[in-house]
């Protein structure tokens, strides 16, 4: 099988999630939206490495989840705190973080 | 002991009581302050004698020493030292300064007793002796400065002295102000030697100023042009003489030490001490004996109207000072030193007499109040005749020797120095009537209120908390004169240092008597032996001719201010009628402030104005509204971009990214 079409798929996972980010309100599904993206890129990287003969992206990769672990952790911390003071789970109604 | 070690314990003992006194005040007991004040001045006079008797061990030619403590300040190769210079003209200085402010220390012992400030004041004395031993001891210009700088300072705190009053802070300001010009004069003279030179220690610069400069070539005249407005505003000459006369806010004491005795002479000093550069540009010296000229005219005029008794001498000091300024302008060093030693004295001993007197009269200084004090106070009024004797140049008396030897060496030179002579010759028939001016206004007729209340209760008169000049009403809290006054017949302390002032006032010449004692010059020899004028010298029959001369103006003068005064005196109020315009130019001072005024306060004054309005306002307000403005009107333009829309912020990044990445597609292919 062709390499390329791992990049086609990095590329569909990719803007599946980005559309998710931008249209969805509820934070939960946009951090899993996010995660699809950190995963697309992961994949686009893998596939390169394989096309390179270069383990470097797989390194990358690995360092990639462990940033993912760490950003999903905030922001399911964010949502429960959230949940807690039963404020309404929108990302449209956060605004008051502009400062 | 060295020399050198000498030197430096005359500069330690002042040092030690300024910081003894200022920091420990609070544990002293009462009278402690004036005490160590005294000691330690007594203590540095000591000193100078040490100095004077390790100077004249030495050969002739070795009589001269430098001592550096460590290095000052050093760039590069070049270095000042912390240093010291000691030949037989700065120990003369060392011997005036201590010795007329030991007595004057003994003198304000008693004076200053129920002063609120009695600590502040001895701590601010010894501060002042301190600075001038500095100014006169010091090794190099860049000391010199320090000194001259420091003597203005203790000036500007003694004038200010009873800071409550307004007039003394306002006349401390004026005085600092004024000195401080003068101080640029010899910043700037100082960098030009620098400049010329190579050098600022004084043994350098003198040696290789005769190879360095041409006579009167331009930059040695600027030189001596900046040393002349540093040496006419702390001597107060012309122009710089305002501040003078002002400076009489201050205590007696001080007016008798620093405005009369020591601190105004430092012109002449320096005058003397750099007389290697002003003899290679004689035009400076000229300068500076025309002015001394100018000056002694002026202020003698000015004496001979005003009635506040301290600035009456005060305007006499100024004229005294001029006559020193004509004896080293015109090369006369030893004579002007000599007249500086006398003046000290007697002028010393004049203020010490006109405090006894203003003590007595409760603060009043207006001599149109004052009247027989003959009877109230017989040894000041002794000594008050004594003093104007001396300042008239009375046959016999110091003054008569110092400032006609002055005039004699004028007339000796001749030329336009002849005129100088004559100008002097006017100026002492002026000096003597003005001095006697004092005397027959205070001494005879019916008593005035305060001297018989003096008399009857044997008390002085209580004074009231007002100000003598304006009337106004002061705050006693501190900074206060004190309602208790101290007169000389009284004080023992006063009594002592007056009657010591006034015996030298009246024998002190002697040293000097043509044809029979040359001690100044002869000691003073070693220092000027460079100078061209060295060995000229009018001859003793000369001498003689102008002494008598002298005796003759200053008798005459005499008579006529008792002619004025006590035999006809109706006639000063008439000539003061008819003569009214020079009257009042001469009681308005020559309007010398209304010149300062109008030609150095008011230009700088309109400047300040156009900076205030146009360019504060505009300028620096317009830049700094302008930054503000633009960082502002920056903010509102992508305020709006900040929505706080989280979605919003994801599509803008994605805009961001996909822009990046097409500029980098574009640009690799």
């Amino acid at each position: 099988m062709n390499l390329e079409w791992y990049l086609v798929l990095s590329a569909l996972l990719f803007t599946i999630g980005f559309i998710g980010v931008l249209v969805r309100r509820n934070p939960v599904v946009v951090l899993l939206c996010l995660e699809l993206m950190l995963s697309a890129g992961g994949l686009a990287m893998l596939t390169f490495s394989r096309m390179l003969g270069d383990q470097d992206g797989q390194v990358f990769v690995l360092v990639v989840l462990v940033v993912a672990a760490c950003e999903v952790v905030v922001g399911l911390g964010l949502v429960v705190a959230m949940f807690r003071r039963r404020l309404p789970l929108d990302v449209d109604d956060m605004k008051e973080l502009k400062g | 002991m060295t020399l050198a070690t000498w030197g430096w314990l005359v500069l330690l003992f002042p040092l030690l009581g300024s910081l003894l006194i200022g920091f420990t005040f609070k544990a002293l007991p009462d009278r402690a302050a004036g005490l160590i004040g005294i000691a330690a001045i007594v203590a540095s006079f000591a000193c100078g004698i040490g100095a004077l008797f390790a100077l004249q061990s030495e050969p002739e030619s070795a009589r001269h020493a430098a001592s550096s403590l460590w290095t000052y300040a050093a760039a590069g190769e070049f270095e000042i030292d912390l240093g010291i210079y000691l030949d037989p003209l700065s120990v003369f200085m060392v011997l005036v300064v201590t010795g007329v402010s030991s007595l004057i220390h003994i003198y304000s012992f008693s004076y200053m007793q129920s002063d609120r400030g009695y600590h502040r004041f001895f701590s601010y004395l010894n501060f002042f002796v301190f600075s001038m031993l500095v100014l006169v001891l010091a090794g190099n210009f860049i000391m010199l400065i320090v000194g001259w700088a420091l003597v203005g300072f203790a000036s500007y705190a003694l004038i200010s002295y009873w800071y409550r009053r307004n007039t003394a802070t306002k006349a401390g300001m004026k005085a600092f102000v004024i000195n401080v010009v003068g101080d640029i004069g010899l910043y700037l003279a100082a960098i030009l030697i620098f400049k010329q030179v190579g050098a600022v220690d004084y043994g350098t610069v003198f040696e290789q100023a005769p190879e360095a400069f041409k006579t009167n070539e331009w930059s040695i005249v600027a030189i001596c042009l900046c040393l002349l407005v540093g040496a006419f505003a702390k001597s107060a000459q012309m122009p710089f003489h305002t501040w003078l006369a002002d400076a009489m806010e201050g205590p007696t004491p001080v007016s008798s030490l620093i405005h009369a005795a020591t601190m105004v002479t430092a012109g002449v000093y320096l005058i003397a001490r750099c007389h290697p550069l002003f003899e290679l540009a004689p035009t400076a010296a000229d300068v500076a004996a025309l002015v001394g000229l100018v000056t002694l005219l002026i202020a003698g005029t000015i004496a001979l109207v005003v009635t506040d008794l301290k600035r009456i001498i005060a305007y006499s000091t100024m004229s005294q000072i001029g006559y020193m300024f004509v004896g080293v302008g015109i090369g006369a060093y030893s004579a002007g030193l000599f007249h500086l030693m006398t003046h000290a004295f007697f002028k010393a001993l004049l203020f010490m007499a006109a405090g006894s007197v203003i003590a007595a009269m409760a603060n009043v200084q207006d001599i149109d109040r004052m009247k027989g004090f003959k009877k109230a106070m017989p040894f000041t009024a002794a000594m008050l005749i004594v003093g104007s004797l001396a300042l008239a140049g009375f046959p016999g008396t110091s003054g008569w020797f110092s400032k006609d030897e002055i005039i004699d060496f004028a007339a000796f030179r001749g030329g336009m120095y002849g005129w100088i002579s004559i100008g002097m010759l006017i100026g002492a028939f002026v000096t003597a009537i003005y001095s006697f001016r004092i005397i027959f206004r205070i001494l005879p007729g019916p008593a005035c209120e305060e001297a018989e209340h003096l008399v009857e209760t044997g008390h002085v008169v209580h004074g009231h908390p007002e100000n003598p000049v304006t009337g106004e009403a002061e705050d006693t809290e501190v900074g206060y004169p004190g309602e208790e006054h101290h007169i000389a017949e009284q004080a023992p302390g006063m009594k002592i240092a007056m009657s010591v002032l006034g015996l030298l006032a009246l024998v002190g010449g002697l040293v000097q008597i043509p044809g029979v004692t040359e001690v100044i010059p002869e000691f003073l020899a070693p220092a000027f032996g460079d100078s061209h004028f060295a060995h000229m010298h009018p001859s003793t029959g000369e001498a003689w001719a102008g002494l008598v001369k002298g005796g003759v103006i200053s008798i005459a003068g005499i008579l006529v201010a008792w002619f004025l005064y006590v035999s006809r005196p109706e006639l000063p109020g008439r000539l003061q009628r008819s003569l009214a315009p020079l009257h009042t130019l001469f009681v308005n001072k020559w309007y010398g402030d209304e010149l300062v005024d109008l030609l150095v306060v008011r230009p700088v004054k309109a400047v300040g104005r156009f900076a205030d309005r146009f360019f504060e306002r505009y300028v620096i307000n317009g830049a700094t509204a302008g930054v503000a403005g633009l960082t502002r009107s920056a903010g509102a333009a992508v305020r709006d971009l900040q929505s706080g829309l989280l979605r919003g912020y994801a599509v803008l990044m994605l805009f961001g990214i996909l822009a990046i990445v097409l500029y980098f597609l574009i640009r690799s292919i």
